[in-house]
């Protein structure tokens, strides 16, 4: 008896679960705006996922004979001054800033979840926390990575580091802000009533009221990261050559700007589409999740 | 209002000591011997500790600490072994350039975004307003360097019009100084020129919902007296306080645009102190961004009394 009834209740709340999923998707799609950026961002994942099959040579090889060729059907986006192919070197690029975003969310993510929820949470803690927040947010995001890799030395993990310092403020703020509302809910007084333990209201009832700010802030980090990965790589602070990246590949083709445009061409398109696909998914997702947004602008 | 300015000012004071703690952390944070990493490999033993006596390096490292910031309280940056001369005096010499870049390049993308931003919100959902909001959002979404360097393809390479690179001072002429300052200055406002629109377009419709300018409208007012004598006024603090905060997304592209540029700023001076690891710069240099940013931020805030009587008269 009671296993059957538990058995239609979990039905029934995966059946409301896809229902909303359903609506939620239908949102998504509706939104023609995010729809063109999840495409624009698909392509470059499936550019770094298929590089090695889709590339038409390693991205390190070099031919002297084939140097500085103009775009043809044999080098599509041309050679550059070693007479690598610029096309594979782009594909194989997308794979260090698709990585570098990525692991930049991540770790951005947990240390400012972690540092907004319990300096919301804990008033004591909230006024450390925050100084060394504003702190930090005082230095130019670019000019904070470029120091921290100038004291770390230049390696693509370092890279991963420096940005992601430079994120978390940002993070702890937003969920900071978001769980302040939260915590004065009555439903969280009801649980302290109730004697629930503080790591449990604050993770199992504040945290996931604190996702979608969160998500949407994540997608924007994700642009940002790639952005600064190709600014540190393009100063030659970043990602060290010869393994190409957008922004090293860049920095080869400022100094042949004159002989070879297509070196600094194709790159940047790479990183216009990444970048722009970002954004218009967190716009999107910013429209979907956010109910205050959504009013000021229907 | 002097309360509010004092408690405005007291308030950096935290924010100013974590910036100095953070900005000589990251320093140290070098992993080895500082001293090995600026002689390089071939240094004998007695100039290594030579130069770690110089830079105080055999001291623990909160008396390091104490003695830096104690110099920078008064003025002393420290010294640059690479370029002999005090890092005030090498900050000094590249300030100039930096200056002018960033302060063309916000002129340019508020004189630009304003009016976008308005027009965009007047005409909300019409295709003025998408087509508007598009070109924001690809400006948000391009790298200024590489706008940059498209620029000089196009206006240096192809058509010639302007000089690839360099910077020349304002006083060898001012057609002369915007020749060389106009195509960076460009490249650089035009993302903070998105963000700005961005934020102007919001703000308004924001404030164009509220009931006041229903009534405003029920009185017969026309468009135009509406959003530039009622709702432009209250929508701008949000404006104000965006065009603060991505000061720093202004002064993080300076530094970019002037490698791109070749431009002799604060920026090149930062790309090339780390290039040579010569961190007594690269501390001295970002200190100096950092506590710009936290002043211009301070003299927004207080701009704040003159825009927003209410900000004036509460407490």
């Amino acid at each position: 008896m009671e296993v059957a009834s538990t058995g239609t209740l979990k039905n029934k709340t995966r059946f409301l679960d896809s229902f909303r999923r359903n609506i939620i998707l239908r949102r998504v799609l509706s939104n023609r705006l995010a729809v063109t950026g999840c495409m624009l961002l698909s392509v470059i994942f499936l550019m770094a996922i298929f590089a090695p099959l889709i590339a038409t040579q390693p991205p390190l090889q070099m031919k002297v004979t084939d140097r500085l060729k103009a775009p043809s059907a044999e080098h599509w986006f041309g050679t550059d001054e070693f007479g690598r192919d610029v096309y594979s070197r782009v594909l194989y690029g997308s794979r260090i800033s698709i990585a570098v975003g990525f692991s930049v969310v991540v770790i951005s993510s947990v240390f400012g979840l972690v540092l907004g929820l319990y300096s919301a949470y804990y008033r004591h803690l909230d006024n450390l926390i925050m100084r060394v927040v504003d702190g930090l947010m005082a230095f130019p995001a670019v000019l904070l990575a470029i120091a921290i890799m100038a004291a770390l030395g230049p390696k693509i993990e370092n890279v991963i580091i420096s940005i992601s310092v430079v994120y978390i403020p940002t993070v702890a703020r937003t969920v900071r802000s978001a769980a302040l509302v939260v915590r004065e809910q009555t439903y969280i007084e009801a649980i302290r009533a109730l004697g629930g333990r503080s790591w449990r209201i604050i993770w199992r009832h504040i945290a996931p009221n604190c996702m979608s700010p969160l998500i949407i802030q994540a997608t924007f980090i994700f642009a940002y990261a790639v952005i600064i990965e190709a600014s540190l790589s393009f100063l030659g602070a970043g990602t060290p050559p010869p393994q190409p990246s957008w922004g090293n590949i860049l920095s080869d083709g400022r100094t042949l700007i004159k002989q070879a445009w297509w070196i600094m061409v194709f790159p940047g398109i790479a990183i216009v589409m990444t970048v722009l696909g970002l954004n218009l998914i967190g716009d999107g997702l910013r429209d979907l999740l956010d109910p205050h947004t959504n009013k000021a602008k229907s | 209002m002097a309360k509010y300015i004092l408690k405005r000012i007291l308030y950096l004071l935290p924010v100013l000591a974590v910036v100095a703690v953070v900005d000589f952390v990251i320093i140290h944070l070098t992993p080895g011997d500082p001293a090995a990493v600026i002689l390089g490999s071939d240094a004998t033993d007695m100039d290594l500790a030579k130069l770690r006596e110089q830079l105080g390096l055999n001291l623990p490292i909160y008396i390091q600490f104490g003695r830096w910031l104690w110099g920078v309280l008064h003025g002393d940056l420290g010294w640059s072994i690479f370029m002999d001369m005090s890092v005030s005096t090498a900050i000094w010499e590249h300030l100039g350039p930096t200056v002018s870049l960033t302060l063309l390049a916000e002129v340019i993308a508020i004189v630009v975004a304003l009016p976008l931003g308005v027009v965009a919100a007047a005409n909300r959902g019409t295709w003025i307003d998408q087509s508007f909001m598009t070109l924001a959002l690809l400006g948000i979404s391009i790298p200024s360097f590489w706008i940059g360097l498209n620029f000089i393809l196009l206006f240096a390479v192809q058509l010639n019009w302007l000089p690839a690179a360099g910077y020349q001072p304002l006083s060898n002429g001012l057609v002369n100084h915007l020749k060389y300052l106009i195509m960076p200055a460009v490249s650089l406002g035009i993302m903070q020129g998105a963000l700005i629109a961005r934020m102007t377009r919001s703000s308004l419709l924001e404030v164009l919902n509220e009931n006041y300018i229903r009534t405003a409208e029920a009185k017969g007012l026309s468009r135009f007296v509406i959003i530039f004598k009622h709702a432009l006024r209250n929508a701008f603090i949000p404006i104000l306080t965006v065009i603060g905060l991505t000061f720093a997304v202004l002064i993080g592209g300076a530094v970019v645009t002037e490698t791109v540029f070749n431009i002799p700023g604060i920026g090149k001076l930062i790309v090339t102190s780390v290039m040579r690891r010569d961190y007594a710069v690269i501390q001295g240099a970002i200190l100096m961004t950092a506590v710009a940013y936290v002043l211009i931020n301070l003299v927004i805030d207080l701009m704040y009394v003159l825009i927003d009587p209410r900000v004036r008269l509460s407490k």
